[in-house]
């Protein structure tokens, strides 16, 4: 007996055609979170039940996948997540994030530029960006529904006021389509930009808070900010340690416990894509040390 | 009277036939005016479009009260060949439907008539699936908004034929408002509530 154990990517098709209409209602109301019939999934929430959803729900056998954490595809939680689809579904998996038609993200947006075939499935813990300022969902949902979002402004403002610069570092605000605030999910804010006019489709999934939410291609995204303090983002003033990459995000890594730190991409593709295009950095290992040894 | 076993078949496999027209339906509602593709028929009873029935085995069931339109609900196939293949209600009362089903555009109601969401909700809304004659040919549409390029032109021959000034009304009442699926045959193009649409005549 070969029987399959499991539905084609797991989830029964009475989820997945909910989880569909729920999907194509938040491609027609950027921004606006649907409520859906999150469902139990073999893994904890907080390990990206939302985003194991949608993409169980969107991934046909035709895709090809790639699962990212923190910009990485070999943490855990990415490639649990990576082999579980294949398990489920049998699909082709990647770590190159041109290949991938589907990528599901926690936590940050590949440096690779999106493109039109591709749809990015965002992990979202808590969807509701004014949840920290008011814990009524009546309260938020009346507050969306007028497009109410003065306490979203005295919080960033309490921020300039207190720290004299807007120190929201992730999980920035938007603004969709110049109407629903949104969430971008614990993204780095120097992420924002990525999600404004892109080509690729843009999925979120909250497993644990039931709700999905999209940014469709092309589709103008504004990071909320002040005149006098416009929205900036940030990035360590460093090169990446190991591809000398000047523009992308870096991660922090202590390498001893006298103060030694290294900077290194967070998106492991794109540095590893440098360095095989013959990109060092100052701390790149094994063949440029080889040869400089060969040569001295 | 038709038996069960004389009904039209449904998809050969339910699961990923399901998957690729969910797939161009996705696309065709995040890219609204470019037409995509039903690739996966079915059987689809007299009056209902191979795409229609290939998105109503798609995206119906018991949670999702249908509304159908006068010369759909004339024929008692299409009844029973939702009701057997998709579970879902039929309702009299369209203000309360998830999807309309359309095959006569010319006697399409008042769009109010439809549910249009709640500010709250906007989510809890009807959408049209509405069946017209041509998506490659016809009077010339200019499409503008969220998931187009700059400007997206539409080929389409549709009843109403003053539907995209009908559909004007999304723009005041945003959030609230009617999504439309167009389809011809195996052609599926969407008009999310955020499509502002020109007509640019033939």
């Amino acid at each position: 007996m070969n029987a399959p154990a499991y539905n084609f990517a797991y989830l029964d098709e009475q989820t997945k055609r909910m989880i569909r209409r729920a999907i194509l209602k938040a491609i027609a109301i950027p921004g606006y979170q649907v409520p859906f019939a999150s469902r139990e999934m073999p893994m904890p929430y907080g390990w990206g039940t939302g985003g194991v959803q949608v993409t169980a729900a969107i991934l046909g056998p035709q895709d090809v996948l790639k699962v990212i954490d923190q910009g990485s595809d070999d943490t855990t939680n990415a490639i649990s997540i990576r082999k579980f689809f294949a398990k489920t579904a049998s699909v082709a998996t990647t770590t190159a994030t041109e290949d991938a038609t589907v990528i599901q993200t926690r936590h940050r947006i590949p440096e690779t530029p999106l493109h039109e075939n591709q749809v990015l499935v965002y992990q979202v813990p808590i969807p509701e960006p004014l949840r920290f300022l008011e814990p009524r969902e009546t309260e938020t949902r009346r507050m969306h529904a007028l497009a109410e979002y003065g306490l979203m402004h005295v919080k960033l403002y309490e921020d300039i006021a207190r720290f004299g610069h807007i120190a929201t570092a992730y999980a920035y605000p938007v603004k969709v389509n110049a109407r629903y605030v949104m969430d971008p999910s614990p993204t780095p804010k120097f992420d924002n930009p990525k999600m404004d006019n892109c080509p690729a489709l843009q999925l979120f999934g909250a497993g644990r808070e039931k709700r999905i939410y999209a940014i469709p291609p092309y589709t103008q995204v504004v990071s909320l900010d002040f005149e006098d303090h416009p929205f900036e983002p940030y990035r360590f003033n460093a090169p990446c340690a190991l591809c000398a990459a000047e523009n992308s995000y870096l991660d922090e890594i202590v390498t001893d416990d006298k103060g030694g730190r290294m900077f290194v991409c967070s998106d492991t593709d794109y540095c590893e894509g440098r360095q095989a295009a013959g990109h060092r950095g100052s701390l790149s290992a094994a063949p440029y040390k080889e040869k400089a040894g060969s040569h001295g | 009277m038709t038996t069960i076993a004389e009904l039209p078949p449904g998809f050969a496999d339910k699961v990923l036939s399901a998957q690729s027209t969910f797939r161009s339906v996705m696309d065709a509602m995040a890219r609204p005016g470019s037409v995509q593709r039903i690739v996966r028929t079915s059987g689809a009873p007299h009056i209902m479009m191979r795409g229609t029935a290939a998105i109503a085995l798609t995206l119906f069931d018991h949670d999702t009260p249908l509304w159908l339109d006068a010369r759909m609900s004339e024929s008692t196939d299409v009844a029973k060949w939702l009701k057997f293949h998709t579970g879902a209600p039929v309702v009299q009362d369209s203000s309360i439907a998830g999807f309309a089903l359309i095959s006569d555009g010319g006697a399409l109601p008042s769009l109010e008539r439809f549910a249009l969401g709640t500010s709250e909700y906007p989510d809890r809304s009807t959408t049209l699936i509405l069946q017209v004659e041509s998506l490659d040919s016809g009077r010339s549409f200019e499409l503008r908004g969220p998931g187009i390029d700059g400007v997206a032109t539409l080929q389409a021959s549709i009843r109403p034929f003053d539907l995209f000034e009908r559909l004007r009304v999304n723009e005041t009442l945003f959030p609230r408002g009617t999504d439309v699926v167009l389809v011809a045959e195996d052609a599926v193009v969407a008009i999310p509530r955020t499509t502002r649409v020109v007509n640019k005549g033939s």
